[in-house]
């Protein structure tokens, strides 16, 4: 047992921190409310620095690199509450084109690399509870062509992808993890309609509309029928990155609120020296060790293949959505009311750990899935 | 002990109803279903209170000699129901709530004459100038100075958390007229003009992106000391009562059990991989549990409404219905943006603004979620932090 980082991770936490120390966030958030174009500046530092290529195989120009490392970088830019798309492209996106055809490989990896090609994951439905086999959206065969119709929602990223993925039923009924088919979708193929939105965390997304989208058999990713089991490795991924990054941001909350306490006085001497505010502090920061334990343990059975490991990310997915509520409320309570306010940092990470939870299922499903399982 | 409801109490239910079935607006009608905070929006929230004002029932819970109904305690608990059943926006409470209370209670008979008409029929648009940056729970230690000069005193200072103050033509505020002594003894209320030379207002955004708070501030305003109320250096005590009202005189029951019914109509459309949402287990178990708590506030709230009406001071009892009830309040929201999952997270606070007419992304029921769970956090902060009415009820009511 290890929890040292290796030379070249610790690098590439080191490398995330400096961009993040210059490139915070927290100033973006605050000005952005209304839809935004790609940041295509930041993106490109992201390829120039390697990060897009972390978990590609080297045959295809990649690191060669896991979930390991996703997870320190992603916990840094956590931190810096850094809105760059990288978990819908790099993770999700490279996690499934990772298991595309060589022909869907060679058109989309090296562009992806390059930082010139946006990918998302369109799974979510609305007024269905998010989990892969609730997937309704049907895709009718047609010889060699399957026909999607339908609308997938709150597809991160979605507003600025080049390439879907589309989570679709071609067989089966909702329930079923067979029958469910992933195919890639070009955002201007021919009855594929866009209607973005911003999201709570200051990102953005879209609601995709599916009308007679005529989809070839070569988009297709992995077997008729068979999407399921690539669909969870690869959520599984998402999931993994999504926590990491989260563990940043409530790192960044627990800090934040800790060091209020310490400068705020009421009653001639600092809130912190309250003992009610005291324990609660101790309380988050229970929850977060807590949390950041569950990242590991999750991520390390996802790297070693054990056989708890899909247990394991449904703890930590459920860990965080009730860990993140704690400590966001938290936060905001005890910097009163500037806690509310858009000026402070503060609020953004607390909009960011909210928006998470709500994504891929919250805490509640995850914990149903264990139950179910056990 | 019984919960009988007499006949003529049924009678007044169907007659508020069938009121406002005949005066609420679509545009009325359209802001009460977009709240997402206990602060409406402001154009419509002010129709409303004349309509209502014009009917004699802006404000029922004033003496009927001020412009009150005169109706029972019952009455005008069913009045509340009905408002929130009718999802009519919550009327703007610093004048109705806050502000008229306190002269009825400790103005002179000048400044009742001149500004309650006034709060009624919407003309004065008041707000509340208590916190300050350095001065939130321990709002006694406030620095916003008022100097004697002639007549008039002159302000100097800054107020903050000021609800809705770049709306309002007047405030009620507590400033300092005395440096020595303990800090509450040097304290007086005033009252004053927004458009006085020396005032700036600069509005807050807050989480959801609404400017809903403010900060103002005095740059040498001169008030005149006529617009005292209550006696100088004793603002505190007139603070007091006007706060015992901010706490206990809402009630939050009624609206809790329309959220609650709401969020169950919206889990019966929510289809998880084994049925609807709202026969799964766990989220029925949730549901339960905050049914409970809300039946349970519901007569915690009817008790002190028994004690009201029998003549009694609720005192320390309104801190506990402010605990309940913003901290269920919270909980409530909560469990709505977890029945809707990633449909609260989509963002889009210009379909909230009321005539705008923008197009709804996803189901129109998932709109105020997120807004209002976020606004909701700030309930437990205002009006005495939840942890200030905790330290009220240990002090107060169990002596320690």
């Amino acid at each position: 047992m290890n929890f040292q980082l290796s030379e070249e991770q610790q690098m590439l936490a080191d490398s995330a921190k400096r961009f993040v120390r210059d490139n915070s966030d927290v100033e973006t958030h605050r000005r952005n409310k209304k839809l935004m174009p790609l940041d295509a500046a930041t993106w490109q530092q992201f390829a120039d620095l390697g990060w897009l290529a972390v978990p590609f195989e080297e045959e295809h120009g990649g690191l060669g690199m896991g979930p390991l490392e996703t997870m320190v970088l992603l916990e840094a830019l956590g931190e810096g509450l850094i809105m760059a798309p990288y978990i819908a492209t790099v993770v999700l996106g490279g996690g499934f084109l990772r298991q595309a055809s060589a022909a869907q490989q060679a058109e989309t990896i090296p562009a992806l690399l390059e930082g010139k090609l946006q990918v998302a994951f369109a799974a979510e439905e609305y007024e269905r509870v998010f989990t892969l086999e609730n997937t309704a959206m049907v895709a009718d065969l047609k010889g060699n062509e399957a026909i999607l119709n339908g609308t997938k929602s709150c597809v991160m990223n979605g507003d600025q992808a080049d390439l879907l993925v589309v989570l679709a039923r071609t067989a089966g009924k909702p329930g079923d993890q067979d029958g469910l088919s992933l195919f890639l979708v070009d955002v201007n193929a021919p009855g594929v309609e866009r209607v973005p939105h911003r999201t709570v965390d200051g990102r953005q997304g879209a609601e995709i509309r599916f009308n007679q989208v005529k989809v070839a058999e070569a988009a297709r990713i992995g077997a008729l029928h068979g999407g399921y089991a690539i669909a969870r490795q690869v959520l599984h991924e998402g999931l993994l990155a999504l926590s990491a990054e989260s563990v940043g941001s409530l790192s960044v909350l627990l800090n934040e609120t800790v060091e209020y306490s310490k400068t705020r006085k009421q009653f001639g001497m600092p809130i912190g020296k309250f003992q009610v505010l005291q324990f609660r502090m101790a309380d988050m920061f229970i929850a977060m060790e807590q949390t950041r334990s569950l990242l590991l343990a999750a991520t390390l059975k996802t790297v070693e293949g054990h056989d708890d490991a899909a247990m394991a990310v449904h703890a930590m997915k459920a860990q965080l959505g009730r860990a993140g509520r704690n400590i966001a409320q938290e936060a905001i309570q005890i910097h009163g009311g500037m806690g509310m306010t858009d000026e402070l940092g503060v609020g953004h990470y607390v909009k960011r750990v909210t928006g998470v939870d709500g994504l891929f299922g919250n805490a509640d499903v995850h914990l149903m899935a264990i139950a179910r399982s056990a | 002990m019984d919960l009988r409801v007499p006949e003529q109490e049924k009678a007044f239910r169907d007659e508020v109803r069938t009121f406002l079935e005949e005066s609420l607006t679509p545009e009325i009608r359209e802001a009460g279903r977009l709240v997402t905070s206990v602060f409406a929006p402001v154009k419509e929230a002010m129709a409303w209170q004349r309509i209502l004002n014009d009917k004699g029932w802006a404000a029922p819970h004033w003496p009927k000699e001020f412009g009150g109904t005169g109706w029972s305690v019952s009455q005008r608990a069913i009045f509340a129901e009905e408002l929130v059943r009718a999802e009519t926006p919550p009327l703007v409470p610093m004048g109705l709530h806050m502000c008229g209370p306190c002269l009825i209670g400790c103005g002179t008979e000048e400044q009742q004459q001149e500004y309650l008409p006034k709060i009624l029929n919407g003309e004065h648009f008041w707000c509340q100038g208590y916190s300050e940056p350095g001065s939130g729970s321990d709002l006694a230690s406030l620095k916003t100075f008022a100097d004697k000069d002639g007549d008039d005193y002159i302000l100097n200072g800054t107020k903050i958390w000021t609800t809705y103050a770049h709306y309002a033509n007047k405030m009620f505020a507590l400033v300092r007229t005395n440096r020595d002594g303990k800090p509450q003894q040097g304290i007086t209320f005033l009252l004053l003009d927004m458009d006085l030379p020396g005032i700036t207002i600069e509005p807050i955004v807050g989480l959801d992106e609404v400017p809903e708070q403010c900060q103002v501030f005095f740059d040498n305003v001169r008030v005149p000391q006529k617009n005292r109320v209550g006696a100088e250096n004793d603002g505190w005590t007139v603070a007091k009562y006007l706060l015992t009202f901010e706490r206990g005189g809402q009630e939050y029951a009624p609206g809790l059990n329309v959220m609650l019914e709401k969020i169950r109509l919206m889990a019966e459309k929510q289809q998880t991989a084994f049925g609807p949402l709202n026969k799964d287990p766990v989220w029925k178990h949730k549901f339960a549990a905050l049914e409970a708590d809300v039946l349970a506030l519901e007569f915690t709230e009817m008790r002190i409404k028994s004690a009201l009406s029998a003549g009694k001071d609720p005192g320390a009892l309104s801190s506990m219905t402010k605990i309940l009830g913003t901290e269920l309040l919270q909980k409530v929201t909560e469990l709505r943006i977890e029945t809707l999952g990633s449909q609260s997270v989509i963002w889009q606070p210009q379909a909230l603004v009321p005539g705008e007419e923008q197009p709804v992304i996803g189901p129109e029921y998932a709109l105020t979620a997120m807004p209002h769970y976020l606004n909701s956090r700030a309930c437990s902060i205002y009006g005495g932090s939840n942890e200030v009415q905790r330290g009220i009820i240990a002090k107060a009511v169990l002596g320690l």
